[in-house]
């Protein structure tokens, strides 16, 4: 389960490694290899591309080779971006990320504690089979009914408004990860927690929650990144300019200098920096939970 | 001292252990089940999203489907999760297979390749925009016909573009699951195939394929369910166009209701979101024999 995208197989596969690529399937997944290499530049190309262009000046962009790094790179673009009020829209994502990722998370772990100790309970079965299905239902189909929630509970146009949604849609996928692997926790630390007089309030944050830190964190950063990304519930619950999330400023933004190519591609690049800043830290941990997650 | 936990054991079965469960039930019924019902309701009224909501009978149904629009949308939504799955079914069990593997590298790859998946399909969207740009884009810099065509302006190009950035933005996380499964795949097999005489295709077809069975379904649940709801991704990319070319049923509730102000209508067609999501979730389940999400949590 730890294993993780960028660590070598155990020691004891290599030596049965080495004697398969002696042997005649030497060239073996070559296809593979060259499916790998290619899709490095179908990610790369476009990346490097808004790259260097988010540091062109639109006077000479149109003429330089799109592919050249600038000879003067500027932050102009940069400079435009963040003066379009780009730190509210982030100060607002921060909110509304931070807001509704931590009640989902813990309420979640709360709700897969439950359901992984009280197997026997009706009750818990059938809340467990209730979010088994919204994983099959398409959320975003009822965002009408969110819409008029929203407004008769008088919370249209506001953060709050992103936020109680957000946590629902968080719920499902949660607690089936971290019921996955709080039922990894061998039975005897339960018991030996009961015995001594413990509640299941205690279990719960004493003994659950340090030994499943490793998907807490992933789910964490999955709900952030969703959330964080999110664009149908800005567009469909504020309308006020200063509500707005960084993927609803970053679209008004573009259908507002759309023939301003590096600001464009300055701004995206702004609004995905946070995001690229928290892979660095969490990638381990993010890649091996989802596949984790999905798989076992 | 032994009291207490006999006591509460003896006061409900489970003692506090539902409670536990009942803020997470809370969020979800009034922001998930609620509107799944209020959805179903809504169908059946007239509501301009600012009003008052009237009962109005079978009269947005009748609009709806009555209306060619709708098979056209339900067309184009089957075509794009046909046409991404097929795109990214292939790539990411070949992809997946190759990062399963030992070298080094691979790893540094797999960094780059996950990048994608962080970002917003807003922020992608955005950027293949201004990157096909037929006038200032990448295609009309390097002077590339086949890349400054007028991909957003014919419908054909309209439909292949959103299929090829869908796939961009998710094959790098179906890459991941099919990692993991090949991964779990005992090498022992592949041992005994070796010595069989097996080559590495016929491996692959005979051993790898065959054990990934149950990771194929999942991928592919996922990738279907997701695929209903492309919202932003193509709202921000076409807009559904040119004309409904890419209109998908997502985009034709969101357009009906928030943009026509027909709320009713706009219902009917989240209620046919809804039951094609269930649909097709059982119909997946059903060929593989087992849910793979229900067996997860009672296979313990």
């Amino acid at each position: 389960m730890s294993a993780t995208l960028t660590e070598p197989p155990r020691q004891a596969d290599r030596p049965r490694e080495r004697q398969h690529r002696a042997g005649p399937a030497q060239r073996r997944n070559w296809l593979g290899g060259l499916a790998g290499w290619l899709w490095l530049g179908v990610v790369v190309i476009p990346i490097y591309w808004v790259l260097i262009t988010s540091f062109k000046l639109q006077s000479t962009y149109y003429a330089s080779n799109p592919l050249v790094p600038p000879s003067d790179p500027t932050l102009d673009n940069y400079r435009f971006v963040i003066e379009s009020d780009f730190v509210r829209y982030f100060t607002n994502s921060v909110v509304v990320t931070a807001g509704a990722v931590i009640p989902a998370v813990t309420v979640s772990f709360m709700a897969a504690y439950a359901i992984v100790r009280a197997r026997q309970s009706r009750f818990l079965r059938a809340v467990n089979g209730l979010f088994l299905m919204g994983l099959a239902i398409p959320l975003q189909a009822t965002v009408i009914p969110i819409y008029l929630i929203i407004i008769r509970l008088q919370l249209y146009d506001s953060l709050l408004a992103l936020i109680l949604p957000s946590i629902a849609f968080a719920i499902p996928l949660s607690v089936l990860v971290l019921a996955n692997f709080i039922r990894d926790v061998p039975k005897e630390l339960f018991e030996s927690m009961r015995v001594d007089g413990a509640s299941e309030w205690t279990t719960l944050w004493r003994l659950a929650a340090p030994l499943t830190r490793p998907a807490i964190v992933t789910v964490t950063i999955y709900n952030a990144l969703t959330i964080w990304n999110g664009f149908l519930l800005p567009l469909i619950l504020t309308q006020n300019p200063e509500r707005r999330t960084l993927p609803l400023a970053l679209w008004t933004f573009q259908g507002q200098f759309s023939v301003n190519v590096p600001a464009v591609v300055a701004a995206v690049i702004l609004t995905t920096l946070p995001i690229l800043v928290l892979y660095a830290f969490g990638r381990r941990q993010l890649l091996s939970g989802l596949a984790a997650g999905f798989t076992k | 001292m032994t009291t207490p936990t006999g006591h509460s054991a003896r006061r409900g079965r489970h003692g506090v252990l539902p409670w536990l469960a009942a803020p997470a039930l809370l969020f979800f019924v009034v922001f998930a089940v609620v509107p799944v019902i209020g959805v179903l309701a809504l169908s059946f009224t007239t509501w301009d999203g600012i009003g008052e909501i009237q009962a109005s009978g079978l009269t947005s149904w009748r609009a709806v489907l009555a209306d060619p629009g709708l098979p056209h949308a339900v067309w184009v939504t089957f075509l794009v999760i046909v046409a991404s799955w097929a795109v990214q079914t292939p790539l990411s069990i070949l992809l997946g297979t190759f990062l399963a593997g030992p070298h080094r590298y691979r790893g540094v790859l797999a960094v780059v390749y996950f990048i994608p998946l962080l970002l917003s399909s807003a922020a992608i969207a955005i950027a293949y925009k201004a990157l096909l740009d037929p006038n200032f884009g990448l295609g009309a810099g390097l002077g590339i016909e086949f890349l400054s065509q007028d991909w957003l302006g014919k419908p054909g190009l309209a439909f292949g573009l959103v299929v090829f950035v869908v796939s961009w933005q998710f094959i790098p996380f179906h890459s991941l699951i099919y990692q993991g499964g090949v991964r779990q795949i005992p090498r022992s097999m592949y041992e005994a195939a070796q010595l069989d005489g097996a080559g590495r295709v016929r491996q692959f077809f005979s051993i790898t394929l065959p054990q990934l069975k149950y990771t194929v379904i999942t991928s592919s649940t996922l990738m279907v369910v997701g695929s209903l709801v492309f919202f932003d991704l193509i709202f921000v990319l076409t807009e559904g166009g040119p004309g409904d070319a890419t209109r998908v049923l997502a985009l034709d509730m969101y357009k009906r209701g928030f943009q026509a102000n027909l709320m009713g209508p706009a219902s009917v067609i989240a209620v046919i979101l809804v039951l094609v999501g269930l649909v097709l979730a059982l119909l997946l389940r059903r060929l593989g024999g087992r849910d793979p999400a229900q067996s997860q949590l009672e296979g313990a």
